[in-house]
């Protein structure tokens, strides 16, 4: 896998009747590096989902670029979206099964349902799934493309705590299996310093990096919710501006 | 309770068969035969072969004409609801099309390119296809833009969007359109072949008119109408349940 570099010179709204024009993000530039786990932590409306978008090439409507550090095709990417968008006409199986190039084998397929403990419900439509088993379909069909690059848009937002907390180390475990490059947006402090390797602050109106944190708690010390307490309160202490943009 | 609900279709049409036989019998007139008399007229055209063969033709017209205003209606469709720019160029089109009579295109093609099998073909999808097209744009503004992003980050194919993520989403569209098709359909070949066919129903139907023949208008009507009944029952409500299977 490679590094990405993600350079936005511009990204603006256009005016919309009343509305002016809108810059929502200026003179972003991040540097992933292959395999980290990155969360981008800022307010809620200061574009984070837009640069997924852009980063997801759904949104072309930009100044800037999106590359590989060693080639010039673009990253492979899987979405995690806030909602799960999953296809309500196809089963669980079949929804992960359309994102994937014919040449995986089922047994592939098989494995990961069982990692996401979705085995029982392959064959289940998800109008029948609870949104927290949405969400595991949702992240075990963006880890079935084996991307190079793993977009995740506050994806336990609106989940009770403790399917949160379970959805969480099922993500954790699987990553470990098959490191990707994340990056994960969310406005949870508790929720970055848990999952990321680096944590990146963002601004509103236009968005930029405000700090970027490296997490220096060790990975099997993150169940600890008093580690993760302490850093946190330490980086609120450390870093004032942070406080404005929880 | 569960009796009565499938009695009560059988009660309707016992009701409304003693209906027609009371008003025959009151009447006491050619111009309305009994049941039993449109019966027996039906049972001798089947059996001379008349009414298979004229009910054939005019089946194969509609299988043929409703296909293609069906196919090309539904990529027109496809593409106007997606491409704003292009819908609004062709907007004025279809309002036109939709508000000619269909006698006029009837006659027109007719007297285009002559009485012959293609003319009529055409009057026919002319006077389907806007209405298809519509139909069919209402649900291709209507898609869920969410799900299109998603398939497009996930790089589907073209082919694969349209199967996987955009047709199940109009299906219901194009059930639509398909049902008020087919009842618009039938109703315009009659009369395209009333007026420049040698065979079909409306052929058949003309000329029965012209000898008075209500009992055989009867007849035939009643024979259409149970194709048409079937075709709902033995194509279309499975096409309904197997495609709505994953619904709630």
């Amino acid at each position: 896998m490679s590094d990405i570099q993600i350079n936005i010179i511009n990204k603006t709204y256009p005016a919309i009747e009343q509305a002016g024009s809108h810059t929502a993000i200026a003179d972003l530039h991040l540097s992933l590096k292959s395999g980290e786990f990155i969360c981008l932590v800022g307010p809620s409306g200061c574009g984070k989902t837009t640069l997924l978008n852009i980063i997801a090439d759904l949104d072309r409507d930009y100044q800037g670029s999106i590359a590989l550090s060693q080639q010039s095709a673009r990253p492979k990417i899987g979405y995690i979206f806030q909602n799960p968008r999953l296809l309500p006409w196809r089963t669980v199986r079949e929804n992960i099964e359309l994102v994937i190039e014919d040449s995986l084998s089922g047994n592939a397929i098989d494995s990961l349902l069982e990692a996401m403990q979705l085995t029982a419900a392959q064959h289940v439509y998800p109008e029948r799934l609870s949104l927290g088993m949405s969400r595991r379909v949702s992240i075990t069909r963006a880890f079935a493309v084996d991307p190079d690059l793993l977009l995740m848009d506050e994806p336990f937002v609106s989940l009770d705590a403790p399917t949160a907390r379970q959805v969480r180390a099922l993500l954790l475990s699987l990553w470990q299996q098959r490191p990707h490059t994340v990056l994960f947006v969310t406005h949870d402090l508790r929720e970055a310093i848990t999952l990321a390797d680096r944590l990146i602050f963002l601004s509103t109106s236009p968005m930029s990096v405000i700090s970027e944190i490296i997490v220096p708690i060790p990975r099997a010390e993150r169940h600890d919710e008093s580690a993760i307490e302490t850093f946190r309160q330490q980086l609120l202490n450390d870093y004032p501006a942070i406080k404005q943009l929880l | 309770m569960k009796l009565t609900k499938q009695l009560l279709p059988l009660l309707s049409l016992l009701a409304f068969l003693a209906l027609w036989q009371g008003s025959a019998f009151y009447i006491n007139n050619h111009t309305l035969p009994t049941p039993a008399a449109v019966a027996l007229v039906f049972w001798q055209a089947c059996v001379s072969g008349q009414l298979p063969f004229h009910l054939g033709v005019t089946l194969l017209r509609l299988l043929v004409s409703f296909s293609i205003a069906m196919l090309l209606g539904s990529a027109i469709g496809i593409v106007l609801g997606r491409h704003k720019k292009l819908d609004d160029f062709f907007d004025n089109w279809l309002v036109i099309f939709l508000n000619v009579p269909a006698l006029v295109t009837i006659i027109l093609c007719y007297v285009w390119f002559g009485l012959i099998e293609s003319a009529a073909i055409l009057a026919v999808v002319i006077n389907k296809l806007p209405s298809v097209i519509v139909t069919i744009r209402e649900g291709a503004r209507s898609l869920d833009q969410d799900l299109l992003d998603m398939a497009r980050c996930f790089r589907f194919s073209q082919r694969k969007t349209l199967t996987h993520v955009i047709w199940p989403q109009l299906h219901p569209f194009v059930m639509a359109a398909t049902r008020s098709g087919l009842a618009l359909i039938w109703k315009i070949i009659l009369v395209v072949e009333l007026l420049g066919r040698s065979n079909g129903m409306g052929y058949q139907l003309h000329l029965f008119f012209q000898m008075f023949d209500v009992a055989s208008i009867l007849a035939y009507t009643i024979a259409f109408v149970g194709v048409i009944q079937l075709i709902e029952l033995i194509i279309l409500k499975p096409l309904d349940r197997k495609a709505l299977r994953w619904r709630r």
